[in-house]
Parts: structure tokens; sequence; C-alpha cells
């Protein structure tokens, strides 16, 4: 390459053919003349050469068209991006990321200087689309479009299913078949997208948003296998802000099970293929009225149980209830009983006081002064006094004279 | 306006099947009257039969929408092949 830099000039015609003499005046160029010169001199010399370098002087990303360098250890080369080529780059170009570009040089007049227009490039290393992804995925997840808590539930029973997806792929056919199976009376509502291809992103994008106003209850967004490349609209990030703004939760359904796309990670649910999504997003019609009929059956046993142990207790209750004349017997006897007690005792506490009243007259008669009268002797009283020294009365006295039968009035002489 | 009637009916089911959970461990908790007991047993079949209704209605439908440049959407049955 860089000998054919020195030959460059070397087709350029001498200033005037008929001056072989070197001591004549040079020619003066223009500046306009030389550059136009030097662009049709490198013009066409390098096209369809592929550079590698470090990017460096990046100006300013947002611009249309994209101006930086390209650099190695010791050497710049100027390097500009058009923004028809910009947009079809997956990725993001970024300082001092290493690229492998592919295009021309050019010189442009007015700025005088020499360029490196870009046509294609690809990170050095990785892939181009791998280095798109994780770009995209770095950013979404920065703004949270990932976030658990922005994740909508999956409804337990929809009654209207929309897709998103190609409507003579491989995917529409087995999500039609599985929800049927699963659950005969569902409604499948399908929008239509291409999912690959030139435009693929903005259609299934649209797709969704139109569906969401649909009044489905949950929508699948997807399609069936394919290289990265195929299944590249559902890494697009025009298709995960359409899902993240649907109001209707979103399971996503890309290629296969190994197939992660950046849908996957907006998406409320993934779903590893298209029929898994279909598995996910409604139950088994059998299963739920068996467990339906399940339950109705614990209802009725429950109340069979109820009823039953209802009626053991009122049985027996029905034993402990008795009749009240058995209560009025017993009390009757109880009566007897306690009448008979009181005789018994009334009876042994009069004969008790029978012989008591004769011990105790015993005892008195055998004490009564009546009974010394009885054997001769004499009470002799004065005014009620029992006279015991015959020296308290005097001549003339009336004393009273007590003896065994009545008392007599005597006169002491 | 079968759309909303179908709405409804999905609540409907979700709804109808906690209550009919719910009748079915009150009434196995056993400590209900027995008057109790039978409203609750009534309950639960009424909510049992508004869960079967739910689940069998009729065949679903599968449609094809298209939003086309007008705005105006087109709506066709479309076919799945087994």
């Amino acid at each position: 390459m860089s000998g054919d830099l020195l030959d460059l000039f070397s087709d350029i015609p001498p200033p005037e053919e008929d001056a072989p003499v070197p001591q004549k005046t040079p020619r003066v160029w223009s500046v306009t003349d030389i550059t136009h010169a030097i662009r049709e001199q490198l013009e066409g010399k390098f096209l369809n050469i592929w550079v590698c370098g470090e990017v460096t002087d990046f100006r300013n990303p947002n611009l249309s068209h994209w101006y930086f360098s390209l650099k190695d250890a010791d050497n710049k080369l100027s390097a500009v991006m058009y923004n028809r080529e910009k947009s079809k780059i997956k990725f993001k170009v970024e300082q001092g990321m290493e690229l492998v570009c592919y295009g021309k040089v050019s010189f442009w007049p007015k700025g005088g200087v020499c360029q490196f227009v870009i046509e294609d490039c690809e990170p050095k290393g990785v892939g181009a689309l791998q280095l798109a992804f994780e770009q995209l995925k770095q950013k979404l997840l920065a703004e949270g479009l990932f976030d658990k808590s922005r994740k909508k539930p999956i409804p337990f029973l929809p009654r209207r299913v929309g897709v998103v997806t190609s409507p003579t792929g491989a995917a529409i056919r087995d999500i039609c078949n599985v929800l049927r199976r699963r659950f005969p009376s569902i409604d499948i509502v399908l929008v239509p997208a291409r999912v690959q291809g030139e435009g693929a992103a903005a259609d299934v994008a649209r797709a969704i948003a139109f569906l969401d106003t649909q009044d489905v209850d949950v929508m699948i967004v997807g399609r069936g296998g394919g290289s990265i490349e195929d299944l590249w609209a559902f890494n697009e990030e025009i298709v995960a802000r359409a899902i993240f703004a649907a109001a209707a939760p979103v399971v996503s359904a890309v290629g296969h099970e190994i197939d992660y796309t950046i849908a996957d990670f907006v998406a409320d649910l993934r779903a590893a293929t298209p029929s898994a999504a279909a598995e996910l997003v409604v139950p088994v019609q059998a299963e739920l009225l068996q467990s339906v009929w399940e339950r109705r059956r614990r209802l009725a046993n429950g109340l069979r149980a109820m009823v039953s142990r209802s009626t053991e207790r009122l049985h027996h209750l029905r034993q402990r209830l008795r009749f009240p004349q058995n209560r009025i017997t017993d009390g009757y006897q109880w009566v007897d009983n306690l009448r008979e007690r009181l005789q018994r005792a009334m009876q042994h506490g009069i004969e008790h006081r029978h012989q008591q009243v004769a011990h105790w007259a015993a005892q008195l008669q055998h004490l009564s002064p009546l009974a010394v009268l009885a054997k001769g002797y004499a009470v002799v009283q004065k005014k009620g006094l029992v006279v015991r020294d015959a020296a308290t009365l005097k001549t003339g006295d009336i004393i009273d004279v007590r003896v065994e039968k009545g008392s007599l009035e005597a006169k002491v002489i | 306006m079968t759309e909303k009637k179908r709405e409804t009916s999905e609540i409907g089911f979700e709804k109808s099947l906690e209550q009919l959970e719910s009748s079915v461990k009150k009434l196995e908790s056993g400590t209900l009257t027995l008057d109790d007991s039978l409203k609750v047993f009534e309950e639960g079949v009424t909510w049992s039969r508004k869960c079967e209704a739910a689940l069998t209605t009729a065949q679903g439908k599968i449609e094809k929408l298209i939003q086309k440049e007008d705005g105006t959407v087109s709506k066709t049955p479309f076919e799945v092949e087994d």
C-alpha cells in the first residue's frame, strides 16, 4: 500500500510538456487546481479497503455525520461516516473503541483534508451485533426498562390473547394450536408483522402499539427460530420501547430456548419458544374444570359431614332428655325418706326426754325435804324463815310447824 | 358488546373460584351451625356453577386484524393449519 502511495504522483503530467529545461520558471498551481488534482489522483486508488484503528477525536456523536480519527501507536487518519452508512450500523461507535472499517480514501478539497470515508465498520474482536446488543441492553437497563417492579402480571385466565408475529410463520401456527388445545373457548387476535429484514423492527413495534388498542388481556410477541440476524428486529430499541409502553402484559417468544433478545428482557414474561408462550398464557381448561368439580365434591362432603355430626349430636341429646315423671318419683321418695327420718328422730327425742324426766324425778324425790319429814322430822318456820336456833324464839311467838302430812301453827310457851 | 361481556365473565371466573374455595374451607372447618352450613353450601354450589359457566363457553375465534393506511381496521378470520 505504502508503495502505491509513493507512486501516486508519478502519473501527474509535468506542468509543461514542452519544457525540458529545469531552470524554467516553475508552474504556480492554484489551490483549487492542486487540491482537485490531488483528489483526482487519490480517489480511486484506495477503494474497498479495510483499515483497523482506535477511534479518537470523536467530535460529536449526535451530529448527523460522524467525524473522528483512526489511530494506531504512531499515526492518525481522519475519518468520516455519513448519516446513510451510520444508520445501518447496529452498535454505537465510541471514543477509544477499536474498529475495523471498510471504505475508501477521499480528499475533500474544501477542507484540504484527506479522509477515510467509512462505509461499514465492526468492532474489533466482538461481532457488531453482539456489541450492539450489549450496548442497548446496558442503556435500557440503566433506564429501568428491565425492572422487575415494572413487570405486569399475566392474567390467570385471559379471554382474548393477542399475537404479533408473521402470519405465515411456524410461530402463529404453534401458538394457535397450543391455545386451542388447552383452552378451546379462547379468542385469538393476530396482528401480522414482518419479523425479519429491512423495516421489521418498526413493523413489529407498530403492530404491538396497534394490538394494545384492541382490548386484549395479554399479548405474545415473537417468531420462530433463526440466525441472530433473522431475530435482530427483537433486539432493536424501537421494539423494546413498544413492549415497554404496552398497557397489556407482553410475553416474548423469540426463537429457541437459547436465544435471548432485548425483547425478552423488556417483556413482562419471557417464553423460551412460541409454543411455550401459549402454555404460559393460558391454563388447561379441563384441569380447571376438574378443580371446580373437586371443590364442589369437597363442598358436598363438608355438608354431609356437618349433617351427620348434627344428627349424631341430636341423637345423643335425645337420649339424655328423659321424661320428668322419673324426677317426680325420685322427689316423692326423697320426701318419704326425709319424713321417716324426721319421725324416727322425733320418737327418739321424746323417749329420751321421758327417761330424763324420770331420772331427775327420782333424784328429786331422793333429795326432797319431804322425805326427811316422812321419817317423822318437822320443820319449824317463823314468818317464812326456817328456825335453826331455839334462842331466836321467845315465849308467845307464833311458829309454823310442818310435818309429813300437812302443817300446824303453834305458840311458844 | 360481546367484548364487554367476556371481560366480566373472565373476572367472574377468578372471583368465583376464590369464593368457591372460601365456601369449601368454611364448611370444612366444621365450626358453622347447621343453618349456616346449608347457607354456605348453597353459596358454594352457586359459585361452582359460575366457574363452570365461565369455562365452558363456545369455541373461540381466531381473527387477523390489519390496520390500514387510513387508520381503518380490517378484521378477517384466520385459518390455522394443524
